[in-house]
């Protein structure tokens, strides 16, 4: 289980996060909502350990983040940031097989290469494989990152806008591939995620942020309303239910 | 892929191994005084002398050399996961410089190693210092780094020079500026074994040199911590930066462009090309050695004047299959 508490970020004397308390449920796909620059990425940030916190405690299965070893946890939690600044050369299966690097040191088992081989297979990346990562769309890039991630075969998994800049089959994909984890592999997935109507269709629960607070937090179903959405986001939304999930409409 | 690649890629290193072994018979052969393996095996002590006091020194350092540049060069663009850095052009072999001439302000009879030891410690720092700037500056293209590592270089050199200059050992100092293989003999140059346990630890940290290059996020994703394997990472360049600089002298690209053939040819993965770093970079020095030496024969040409020209040339190949 995660526990935010009273968690607070400054950047250089502007408050990014304050005092966020927050407990997140087990076993969800758990999206994190608002308008740019409320802090949604600094949170996750914060949660998955990448970056310092300036006051507060986040508990990761009840004990301190600072606490943890940082090889341990790295087998309870990773994390994905947005776009990896430098595109390294290596294979896919290279790539996911650093997925195992806090499991095997670099030294791959016979059960590491089960896991990778399990990754690659979920992402439908096997003929890929051997494909360098400078030599592949940005979509089947994103899979290959996720597929490391999953070869890490941590509990919990943060996703910082996974979705970014992929067209409609590429992020419909990812967003399948993070329920099937969730339903099948019962981890709990946490996702930055900018489009509202893939939160509608495939998140579990919602925490909305607005200038460095929680506005909002709740099942998709308690979120998804056009005055829960107004608050959050400022704007009119019309939603709409086809097949009994619910669409916003924002264009007007 | 063509069965012959495959063919090729599956028995290359034998290839390479062998014509490597033949190259270095043949660096062994040649010099002004004749050598022949009939009379070192008829057993003429004059010949053996020759062997065990300049040819095996000889070939050792040059090998050593080659794989240390390389390696070096390969730990640098990894961990910055920028392709132009490399001991030559970050500074750190300016940096070893100041050092050395530290270390004979210092000690009057500086001893090489003392050099060594001096030389590292500043080339770290320097290196370190270039880093630190690098992660202010925020650079967009990565050409403006190696600009920046240069012109850093370029003053530590000029500031060398002038104090070398006014305390009167600027005739010492100007060995250091030009890498050259020719008075290495026995005695004087065994410090460059201790190349071999930094390039082991090179291999150790293979992957994690790889994983820093991914990122800062990425490594604390993977349990580790980025500026403790930078600093690992620079640490093994500066020393085995600091080595071949104050035994053999500058020697520019060899840290640049080996590592980037690997790189175009089997991808950045350091754990499976640290080896073959190592090896093609002993190849090179061995070959631009072999020229340097036969080329005005009986004369020889200092080795780093042959490894730039050759070096420039492929440098610029590269550049344009870059770009394509």
């Amino acid at each position: 289980m995660i526990e935010v508490k009273q968690v607070t970020k400054v950047y250089d004397q502007f408050p990014v996060l304050n005092e966020i308390d927050v407990c997140l449920p087990e076993e969800k796909i758990i999206a994190f909502i608002g308008s740019n620059g409320t802090g949604k990425s600094t949170l996750l940030s914060i949660i998955g350990r990448t970056l310092e916190k300036n006051g507060g405690h986040v508990y990761i299965d009840d004990i301190e983040l600072a606490l943890w070893k940082s090889q341990e946890l790295a087998k309870h939690l990773s994390i994905l940031q947005q776009a990896q600044q430098s595109i390294v050369r290596l294979t896919v299966e290279e790539l996911v097989g650093f997925g195992r690097f806090p499991h095997s040191q670099g030294r791959l088992s016979q059960e590491d290469q089960q896991h990778i081989n399990r990754a690659i297979a979920y992402l439908e990346l096997d003929h890929l494989r051997t494909r360098y990562l400078d030599e592949l769309s940005g979509g089947q890039r994103q899979l290959a990152y996720i597929a490391m991630v999953l070869a890490q075969d941590s509990h919990y998994i943060f996703l910082d806008e996974p979705l970014n800049n992929l067209d409609m089959k590429h992020a419909t994909q990812i967003m399948k591939v993070l329920r099937k984890l969730v339903d099948e592999l019962h981890k709990t997935v946490l996702v930055v995620i900018h489009d509202i109507n893939f939160v509608s269709y495939y998140s579990d629960h919602i925490i909305a942020l607005k200038e460095g607070k929680i506005v909002a937090q709740g099942s998709t179903d308690e979120i998804i309303r056009p005055d829960v959405l107004k608050e959050i986001y400022d704007i009119e939304m019309t939603i709409k239910e086809i097949d009994g999930k619910r669409f916003c409409l924002y264009f007007e | 892929m063509g069965g012959d690649t495959i063919l090729f890629q599956k028995y290359y290193r034998t290839i390479y191994l062998i014509a490597f072994v033949l190259l270095a018979v043949y660096s062994l052969s040649i010099g002004v005084q004749d050598f022949s393996f009939t009379a070192l095996l008829n057993g003429e002590s004059s010949q053996l002398t020759l062997a065990v006091i300049s040819r095996l020194p000889r070939l050792a350092s040059i090998l050593l050399t080659g794989a240390m540049l390389s390696v070096a060069g390969m730990i640098m663009q990894s961990i910055t996961s920028n392709k132009f850095v490399s001991p030559s052009t970050a500074g750190t072999m300016e940096w070893c410089r100041f050092g050395v001439m530290i270390a004979m302000v210092l000690f009057s009879q500086a001893t090489t190693g003392q050099k060594v030891f001096i030389a590292f410690i500043i080339a770290l720092l320097g290196t370190m210092l270039f880093m630190k700037i690098l992660q202010k500056v925020k650079i967009k293209d990565q050409v403006m780094t190696p600009l920046i590592g240069m012109m850093l270089g370029s003053v530590v050199s000029s500031v060398t020079t002038f104090v070398a200059y006014r305390l009167d050992i600027i005739q010492n100092m100007s060995s250091w500026l030009q890498g050259s293989f020719a008075l290495i003999l026995k005695g004087n140059y065994e410090l460059l074994y201790l190349g071999i346990p930094c390039l082991i630890l090179s291999m150790i940290y293979a992957n994690h040199f790889t994983i820093a290059g991914m990122g800062d996020s990425f490594a604390k994703n993977l349990g580790l911590r980025y500026e403790h394997i930078l600093f690992i990472g620079l640490s093994l360049v500066s020393i085995m930066t600091s080595i071949v600089v104050v035994n053999v002298g500058s020697i520019a690209f060899i840290g640049l462009i080996i590592p980037n053939l690997l790189s175009m040819i089997k991808g950045d993965n350091v754990k499976k090309n640290v080896i073959d770093c190592a090896l093609w970079g002993a190849g090179f020095v061995l070959i631009c050695d072999i020229f340097s030496r036969i080329i005005i024969y009986p004369y020889e040409l200092p080795i780093s004047v042959v490894v730039s020209v050759v070096g420039s040339i492929l440098f610029l190949f590269l550049i344009r299959r870059k770009k394509r």
